[in-house]
């Protein structure tokens, strides 16, 4: 369940923290849009060093790493497939540049997965909530939005006890091949689904019980408002994008393969 | 036999659930673990199938440490329910949940059939062998999670809060049931905060209070003495209360089972007759 730590909130009084939660967001889409222009390492790798700063600033270095290393097996199981598809399909051999462009297939993830934790690391749910009703998102959304985020460490604890429970009859999760080690997963999932559907039903009973939506038009007590802080990182996400569309416009990318 | 060794455990998140446990559990007992929310019971009892691993101190089953043995081999004999049988009903119908441990531990096909029956029919749930276990009521769920562990016929049974949820006639049901499994020489514990069932029951007590043991008795010792209770946030059980009382009439005040308190009251009543 370390992945779902490395997302969880925690709060810690710092610049990143403080900043507006929607610019925020525009930042993780910045980044996220420049990841998927690319294909190379290069630039990959400098979209990744480019964050850690925000890591060190935001002081959870501890909680990103626990996240990377969460989206360790998926990364590996990336990198694995590519290796595999290029050398089935490419003629059965195993080229530098294969390696080298399966490792850029998963620093692409990799970057997602740390520009995503960094922002669930330093915004807290109740922020994302008032960012989203801000922007003009239906609190109908939103409301259903901020949920779901707040339930991910219940289910994550859920989770854990349904494989306890499973396991307390015997079920052994590390035991046989990848396929079976995929299957062995369905006595915890199917429990999972059942309750987490079971609990969304319940809350809706309780909320609408409790007057839900009496009123067309909230307001909030607090309300966001941009600082000098949000609009340097505006600037630098517009920079980012900026800088990565000319790159890959009018910049040819050099491979490791080429350089050495 | 369970023997529980001066265990300290803390969770991932530093906090620390069980601060130096001693304890054994002979076989055959009916022990009952009571104790606040958050005083460690579930945290111990997982020690005993290997679901947790002590930080420090040893728990041993039969002689064997849990700690240098899988959940799998030591669930083979202490077979352990769980609160919420949400948490663990999957199956398509009643019969494949039940067959499903069974089918982990490496039974054979005509075992695990005859295995299915006898647990289907020890909790009265044959008509609903090929229902699908999620359209149960929540005590038929709930029993369905008990006849799953049974049907491997563990040594021990360990049953967490098995009383929550239950009308009082399932509750009746699942103390004689109880003193059936005692009398087929099986250890039974349980995690309860319900003090009734257990005033019922008058099995051996233990009442733990943040990460300790703080009282180890027989239930009607323990049920009777307030300030002990208090220590652990438990109410006497009601009769107890009753007797409490009536202590201006001199009776004793250690009594929790209805019968005991019937033949009391009459014998005072005797008394006064004279």
């Amino acid at each position: 369940m370390s992945v779902f730590d490395g997302l969880k909130f925690r709060r810690v009084n710092s610049l990143i923290h403080n900043l507006d939660p929607r610019i925020k967001f525009v930042y993780v889409i910045g980044v996220f849009i420049a990841t998927l222009l690319f294909l190379q390492i290069i630039p990959l790798l400098a979209l990744f060093v480019l964050q850690l700063p925000f890591v060190f600033l935001a002081r959870v270095q501890r909680q990103w790493l626990r996240s990377l290393r969460g989206a360790a097996f998926l990364a590996s199981f990336i990198f694995l497939i590519n290796i595999a598809t290029n050398f089935f399909v490419g003629g059965y051999t195993l080229t530098p540049e294969v390696v080298e462009s399966a490792a850029a297939m998963t620093l692409r993830f990799v970057v997602l997965v740390e520009s995503f934790s960094v922002f669930f690391l330093t915004t807290s749910p109740d922020h994302l909530g008032l960012a989203l009703e801000q922007s003009r998102v239906p609190y109908e959304f939103a409301f259903a939005f901020t949920t779901a985020v707040r339930f991910v460490p219940v289910l994550a604890e859920e989770a854990q006890t349904i494989m306890d429970a499973q396991k307390a009859r015997g079920l052994e999760l590390e035991k046989g091949n990848l396929l079976k080690r995929i299957r062995n997963y369905i006595p915890v999932l199917i429990p999972l689904i059942v309750s987490a559907i079971r609990r969304s039903l319940e809350l809706a009973e309780a909320m609408e019980s409790r007057a839900w939506g009496a009123c067309k038009r909230r307001t909030n007590l607090y309300r966001l408002c941009l600082h000098r802080g949000d609009y340097v990182l505006l600037g630098i996400t517009v920079a980012i994008l900026a800088g990565a569309i000319y790159t890959y416009f009018f910049v040819s990318i050099p491979t490791i393969v080429n350089l050495l | 036999m369970i023997e529980a060794k001066n265990v300290h455990y803390s969770y991932p998140s530093k906090i620390e659930a069980l601060r130096g446990i001693s304890l054994t559990i002979r076989d055959g007992e009916f022990v009952a673990i009571m104790g606040q929310n958050g005083a460690g019971k579930s945290t111990f009892v997982k020690h005993f199938n290997g679901l947790l691993k002590p930080s420090r101190g040893t728990v041993k089953v039969d002689g064997v440490e849990t700690g240098k043995s899988s959940v799998a081999a030591l669930a083979r004999n202490v077979g352990f329910v769980f609160q919420n049988p949400d948490h663990q009903l999957f199956s398509e119908s009643v019969e494949e949940e039940i067959g499903f441990a069974l089918k982990n531990f490496g039974f054979e096909a005509k075992v695990i059939e005859d295995r299915i029956t006898w647990a289907l029919d020890l909790l009265s749930l044959s008509q609903y062998r090929k229902t699908s276990p999620f359209l149960l009521s929540g005590g038929e769920r709930k029993r369905v999670a008990l006849a799953s562990v049974l049907a491997w016929d563990p040594k021990t049974l360990v049953l967490d809060e098995p009383t929550i949820g239950q009308d009082y006639e399932q509750k009746e049901k699942l103390r004689q049931f109880i003193m059936q499994l005692q009398t087929q020489g099986k250890t039974v514990v349980v995690v309860t905060h319900d003090v009734e069932f257990v005033a019922e029951c008058n099995p051996r007590v233990v009442l733990m209070k943040d990460g300790k043991i703080v009282a180890d008795g027989q239930g009607q010792q323990i049920l009777t003495d307030p300030a002990m209770l208090e220590l652990a946030s438990i109410v006497l059980p009601q009769i107890a209360q009753v007797f409490a009382k009536l202590s201006v009439l001199g009776l004793p005040k250690n009594i929790i089972d209805i019968q005991e308190a019937k033949t009391v009251l009459l014998r005072a009543k005797e008394k006064r007759g004279q």
